[in-house]
């Protein structure tokens, strides 16, 4: 078990390493190829000559990309000093750099922004799991009937309605016609109530998405799990029908379902481009979508890191669930 | 403890019929038998003969529903004095697990992989005594896994049925089956899924622990060596009827029906060389939506023309050929005699 959780972190780093190293790898070529020069970002097109060459001996631009690559690494894990001559600016581990357009330093500027993140995915996830599954589970008890086929088919909506789509009327009706709620984003921090405001069009609307999918999966699972042996099995001890469901058959049902749910909880962790355009929302998202529009490298590498480390630890909290759940999983 | 003069369990003209788009897939359709406490009666008959329905109705586990959804059942299945047919799903549960029970075919798939053994014990222990405390009910589970022959079973009570092997496994779901000492058990092929050798311990287990507790067993299988030892009486099945019924002494002396000769015939026999063995039955089951007329064995029996087209045209009875013991064949008594000691017995 020890053995397994110290391999599998290794193996974390090392994702995150390939990870690193491949958006390096395109962070280095997109200058060469589009003709962009990255001092020329930092400092604007009108600086002259010697403050371009000053900027990118400070940022190490004018070094190899394996020691590039280095300096960023190191600067991760050790911080690092931007030095040239007397001007030297301290990036203190975990140093992911300096955006191009603002010059803010990354790894404040992404923490900053993961909150929205974590509030909308955690307030989103915990309803749709909630709705989505009781609902597949009741559409799987009363399979045919009319609330079945009702349901199912606004499931099939929530599936292929695009989020810009419901989150787009969400907003005229209840923001702008009705005025039930803010169209902005305020921090937990400053104020609680303003916080949960701004994120209940966001949450519902996210959730209502994802809740389609978990309500037709644990239809569909219910439904499977219904038809196996143990469950007849539990039938013949004399087991009361609400026992067999909710114990023998809620157990298996739920199993695949977390699955999936820590899965889908890490993507969005890692921004929800399209929830936050919708809404508003400065997350991860956000920031992803507009680093890239104005080539702001060390922003595009620090959202994708970023969003690769959730996936990676979501992918490794799955497996360790799992292994709690199933007593047939073994951790090797 | 009965409180009429009934059979302990009577099974009366039960049909067993599923709607489906198909058409309506006839089970079981027509079957009748009786059995006492402290006996046991071995169903025998081909894969898809209706024997897993038939103890399933008994059960009463089509009532909730199958994924294949519900049949319509019919007739009377009186146990201990109650018609469960005519019972509320309610009633037929409370006495499921407590007065009758039932092992069945896989115990891997029939155990919940997420539950200890000992777990799945004490539940179906503790539905029919809820007075009883956790650990009342953990050491009535040690107890019952002891006495089916598992080793170490204070040990094994913690385990989950994939560390089991399969042989262990049916032991613990006989366990579970007997912890509330039913009176009934069902058995739907319980060792079809083991090796031989296991088979063998399976069918001594059930023997003994059926003197020991006086249930009457229900047997059911598609091999008649399972049976030979273990039943009282034995019921053929042949497409959801029963085509002959008797002591099994006299089924396996003196069968009377061409598909109980068959069958015998199929019987894997370790003193015989495989070469002049008689050929097992012919041919493939008859469909349970559009039967064959008449005899619906007809289409696989050598002995049809023998009867004058009766074996297509007319539905033979189950017709008494000795005191206990019938069967449905058109063929008149003394020729199938003649047929099975003159073609079929030198075979055997
Ligand atoms: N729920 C169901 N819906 C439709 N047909 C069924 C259902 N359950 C069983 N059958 C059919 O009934 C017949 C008898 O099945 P079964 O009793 O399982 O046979 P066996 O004698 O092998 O145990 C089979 O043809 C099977 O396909
Ligand atoms: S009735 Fe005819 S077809 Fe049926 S078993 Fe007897 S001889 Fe064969
Ligand atoms: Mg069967």
């Amino acid at each position: 078990m020890l053995v397994y959780l110290v391999r599998r972190l290794v193996n974390v780093v090392f994702m995150l390493l390939v990870v690193a190293a491949v958006t390096f790898g395109i962070f280095f070529m997109v200058p060469k190829l589009t003709g962009t020069d990255p001092a020329m970002l930092y400092v604007g097109k009108i600086a002259d000559k010697a403050a371009v060459e000053g900027i990118r001996h400070k940022m190490g631009l004018d070094k190899s990309i394996i020691e590039q690559f280095w300096l960023f690494l190191r600067g991760v894990f050790a911080g690092r000093d931007y030095n040239a001559g007397v001007d030297m600016t301290h990036c203190a581990a975990p140093c992911l750099g300096y955006s191009f357009k603002t010059e803010q330093a990354v790894w404040p500027l992404l923490l900053n922004r993961v909150g929205v993140d974590i509030s909308l995915a955690v307030g989103a996830s915990v309803l749709w799991l909630v709705f989505g599954t009781a609902t597949g589970v009741i559409s799987a008890l009363r399979r045919g009937t009319t609330l079945d086929r009702v349901t199912m088919t606004v499931a099939l909506a929530g599936v292929s309605l695009p989020m810009y789509f419901t989150g787009l009327v969400a907003l005229a009706v209840f923001v702008n016609q009705l005025g039930w709620f803010p169209n902005s984003y305020t921090d937990f921090a400053d104020d609680p109530v303003s916080w949960f405001q701004g994120l209940v069009l966001p949450w519902v609307t996210l959730a209502f998405l994802f809740a389609a999918t978990y309500a037709r999966l644990s239809r569909a699972t219910l439904l499977d799990v219904l038809g196996e042996d143990y469950i007849r099995t539990a039938r013949a001890k004399g087991l009361k029908e609400p026992v067999v469901i909710g114990k023998h058959a809620m157990r298996s049902t739920l199993t695949p379902i977390l699955t999936i749910f820590g899965m889908d909880l890490g993507g969005l962790l890692g921004g929800a481009v399209l929830t936050e355009k919708t809404f508003n929302l400065r997350g991860l998202g956000y920031e992803a979508v507009t680093s890239i529009q104005s080539s702001d490298l060390p922003v595009i590498m620090g959202v994708t890191l970023f969003a690769a480390f959730f996936i990676v630890m979501a992918n490794l909290v799955v497996d360790l669930l799992y292994a709690v759940v199933d007593p047939r999983v073994r951790l090797t | 403890m009965s409180n009429t003069d009934k059979p302990f369990l009577s099974v009366r003209d039960l049909k067993v019929h599923f709607p489906t788009d198909d058409g309506l897939v006839k089970s079981v359709n027509g079957l009748s038998f009786d059995l006492e406490r402290g006996k046991t009666l071995g169903i025998v008959g081909e894969s898809g003969s209706g024997k897993s329905v038939t103890s399933l109705s008994i059960m009463g586990l089509h009532r909730t529903g199958t994924k294949r959804g519900a049949p319509r059942i019919s007739g009377e299945i009186w146990l201990d004095g109650e018609d469960l047919v005519a019972a509320s799903a309610d009633r037929v549960r409370k006495l499921r697990g407590r007065k009758m029970a039932m092992i069945f075919q896989d115990p891997l798939t029939a155990m919940h992989p997420y539950y200890t053994v000992g777990a799945q014990i004490v539940e179906g222990y503790r539905a029919h005594h809820p007075g009883a405390s956790k650990k009342e009910a953990r050491k009535r589970a040690v107890e019952m896994l002891d006495r089916v022959g598992i080793p170490q079973p204070d040990k094994r009570v913690d385990n989950y049925p994939h560390e089991f092997s399969g042989g262990m496994r049916q032991r613990a779901m006989i366990a579970m089956a007997l912890v509330n000492d039913p009176d009934l058990l069902i058995a739907d092929e319980p060792t079809t899924a083991l090796d031989v050798t296991v088979q063998a311990q399976i069918l001594d287990l059930i023997r003994d622990l059926q003197k020991e507790f006086g249930s009457a067993v229900v047997i059911i299988t598609h091999d008649l060596g399972v049976v030979a030892e273990l039943a009282d009486d034995i019921l053929v099945m042949y497409g959801g009827k029963p085509v002959e019924r008797g002591p099994a002494a006299t089924i396996f002396e003196s069968p009377e029906h061409p598909y109980t000769w068959g069958l015998l015939g199929s019987m894997p026999r370790l003193d015989r060389e495989l070469q002049d063995r008689l050929i097992p039955v012919k041919g493939t089951p008859p469909s349970l939506i559009n039967v064959p007329s008449g005899c619906a064995f007809h289409p696989r029996c050598p002995y049809a023309e023998l009867t004058g087209g009766r074996s297509v045209s007319e539905v033979p009875a189950l017709a008494e050929a000795a005191p206990r013991h019938h069967a449905a064949c058109h063929l008149p008594i003394a020729e199938r005699h003649r047929i099975f000691t003159e073609e079929i017995a030198p075979r055997l």
